[in-house]
């Protein structure tokens, strides 16, 4: 297993460099100037200064092994030093990845925008896999009653219905209609007593069910398939047969079996959730990093959207990672040697 | 057994597809989703020919109203008739769903039937695959966007620059799931007795794809296509909404949800009706997709 995990390990290095190059490729090989959005009044040669002062002189392969040290040897150094307070191996000129339209490190904004993205994101996560467990147990156990039945067209609604439109729709009802919660996400609030964590849960209740409805849509159903290969099984049977409680049986037995392929998912959807967030953060005008890639995008500002989209990639290879790896402890069943 | 068998003996034998079309019709949902799904079409193809307000005909006179007989669905803020601009919108929202489905469905079997035909091709192409599967699409997606779209649009004008674009980066970032089915099929068809009498008789690879492999992985393909449309609207609505599709005054669903969200307040009703279309449509598209799921598995079907 841990001959498996290295392997995979050292592998996924050549994939993700891969990736980042690629998309290096993309937006360089675009016709974006980051100088298009300064005032006209400044003049070529000027402008072809500040194109220089940027690090856009040199050839591509350059400002790609360029932009390979800024991120995996600076930006880990840097971490390092301001969590320690160190100074090690020359932090004063230490070259940072800096934005174009901001001249601030792209790793400052990106943690300045974590804590919204994470709250609204894994809060919303975490709910959707609590309502959907139950719901795939209940819809496995009582196969084709109604209980299943709406269940099943639930999910198929929230597979079908996109974030933008459901969120746009509760805005409607719950905000201009019934005045209930605040249709916009205030991130100065700051949570000191009870009335602002009250005031916090509200402005989270309607981003937090509109990305959940979509988390419980998919998980409920492999919840459901799940259980019910499980219960056909012959040690339910067996455990039947000796004289457990059927709720041992069901929530002991069957659950926990049949939880070990749902984990997989849960783990392959994270970074699928986050891409989702650039939606509905839009929608509810939250400022987490998908608002900030949308940001970078408008304004031409090649090293944030980089960086971003590198970051998402590495999301998408660390789940696949760990679903796999998970798979192999969870279930002994499976082995990878 | 035997007595159908005796009393069948005389009639025609019954197709595949007479099978398939008899299974998927004892799908509920799937017929009405199928019913539906006819009729948007129709109504997007011919709709305009029947409501004949331009979709972007104004009337500043007759701006923000409700519902009424002359404007069913109401009016914009600029008196453009909505229900008019919902039908523009769903023909180019259908056919750019539609486009892109092909483009991802052509990628997709051809890069899972060369992988799982040609042993010495089969490991590269999956690890392009997987490497496919791991770029974050919807970034990229806006990304590529953004930064070509000028440019196809000075080449194609800018109607048309925009749909190439959309459907090309859509088609070419979801091909990948269609790819591993088709080849996990065509591994196990290789292994059949039919392939290797049709190869003992000198079938070329080009003739055994086509005629022996190719119709026996038409079923997953079918599947993949209707979970496609359904992404793909999808996909094109989201980055309208996220103001990088088509022009503001080219109507798409995504396009017309996202300008009516400005006046959710002084409008609300306004902001249903194209999230409406694409919730319906993708709805009936994936209860087809379930049901043709359900009747090409020859495990169910016969039930």
């Amino acid at each position: 297993m841990l001959n498996y995990t290295l392997r995979r390990l050292m592998f996924s290095i050549p994939v993700l460099l891969f990736i980042s190059f690629i998309i290096f490729l993309i937006l360089d090989l675009a016709p974006s100037d980051p100088t298009g959005n300064l005032p006209l009044t400044i003049p070529p040669e000027v402008r072809e200064k500040i194109r220089e002062s940027l690090g856009l002189g040199q050839p591509m392969p350059v400002r790609y092994y360029k932009w390979c040290v800024q991120f995996f040897v600076n930006e880990p150094l840097n971490i390092w030093d301001q969590y320690w307070g160190t100074c090690s191996f020359g932090c004063e000129d230490r070259l940072r990845v800096v934005s174009y339209v901001t001249r601030s490190p792209v790793v400052d904004l990106i943690v300045q925008r974590m804590p919204q993205t994470l709250w609204v994101v894994g809060m919303s996560y975490v709910v959707g896999i609590l309502i959907a467990i139950p719901i795939g147990v209940i819809s496995a156990y009582k196969q084709y009653s109604w209980f299943d039945q709406t269940g099943t067209f639930v999910s198929m609604v929230g597979f079908s219905v996109p974030p933008f439109f459901s969120g746009v729709l509760v805005i409607i009802i719950f905000s201009v209609q019934l005045g209930w919660f605040p249709s916009i996400y205030d991130t100065t609030l700051k949570v000191v007593s009870w009335d602002t964590f009250m005031l916090q849960v509200r402005q989270m209740v309607m981003p937090v069910m509109v990305l959940a409805l979509q988390t419980t849509a998919q998980i409920s159903r492999f919840m459901r398939a799940s259980m019910l290969d499980n219960l056909n099984q012959d040690y339910v049977r067996t455990a039947r047969a000796k004289g457990m409680k059927e709720s041992v049986v069901l929530l002991v037995h069957v659950l926990r079996n049949s939880l070990i392929p749902v984990i997989t998912v849960i783990a392959l959807g994270i970074p699928a959730v986050f891409g989702g967030a650039i939606i509905t953060e839009q929608v509810f005008k939250v400022n987490g990093i998908g608002q900030l890639l949308i940001i970078g995008i408008q304004g031409g500002d090649a090293p944030l959207v980089q960086t971003l989209t590198f970051i998402f990639a590495v999301m998408i290879v660390m789940a696949n990672l760990v679903a796999d790896i998970m798979y192999g402890i969870l279930d002994p069943r499976i082995r990878y040697d | 057994m035997t007595d159908t068998a005796t009393t069948t003996k005389t009639e025609a034998p019954r197709s595949q597809w007479a099978d398939v079309w008899d299974q998927f019709r004892t799908h509920r949902g799937a017929m009405i989703g199928a019913a539906f799904f006819v009729f948007i079409c129709l109504l997007v193809t011919f709709g305009p020919m029947l409501w004949t307000l331009e979709p972007n005909y104004i009337d500043i006179r007759a701006k923000n109203q409700g519902p009424s007989m002359a404007h069913p669905f109401g009016t914009d803020q600029l008196g453009r008739d909505t229900f008019a601009q919902v039908l523009a919108g769903g023909r180019v929202s259908l056919l750019v769903g539609v486009t892109a489905m092909l483009l991802a469905l052509f990628l997709g079997t051809l890069v899972g039937v060369v992988a799982g035909y040609f042993k010495r091709l089969d490991s590269p192409l999956m690890r392009l695959t997987d490497l496919f599967l791991a770029l974050p699409i919807l970034p990229l997606l806006l990304v590529i966007i953004m930064l070509f779209r000028d440019t196809l649009r000075a080449a194609f004008g800018p109607e048309t620059g925009i749909f190439i674009l959309v459907v090309s980066v859509i088609g070419i970032t979801s091909w990948m799931h269609t790819a591993r089915i088709v080849r996990g099929d065509v591994l196990s068809l290789k292994e059949q007795e039919f392939v290797l009498a049709a190869r003992s008789i000198g079938t070329p690879s080009r003739r055994m794809i086509l005629r022996h492999i190719l119709p026996n992985v038409m079923s997953p393909i079918m599947v993949s296509a209707t979970l496609g449309i359904a992404t793909a609207i999808i996909t094109e609505s989201a980055i309208s909404f996220l103001g990088l599709g088509f022009p503001s005054d080219f109507p798409t669903w995504g396009r017309l949800l996202s300008d009516s969200t400005n006046f959710m307040t002084l409008n609300p009703e306004r902001v249903i009706w194209p999230g409406l279309a694409i919730s319906l449509t993708v709805l009936s598209v994936n209860y087809i997709g379930d049901g043709l799921r359900d009747a090409l598995d020859p495990r169910i079907r016969g039930r």
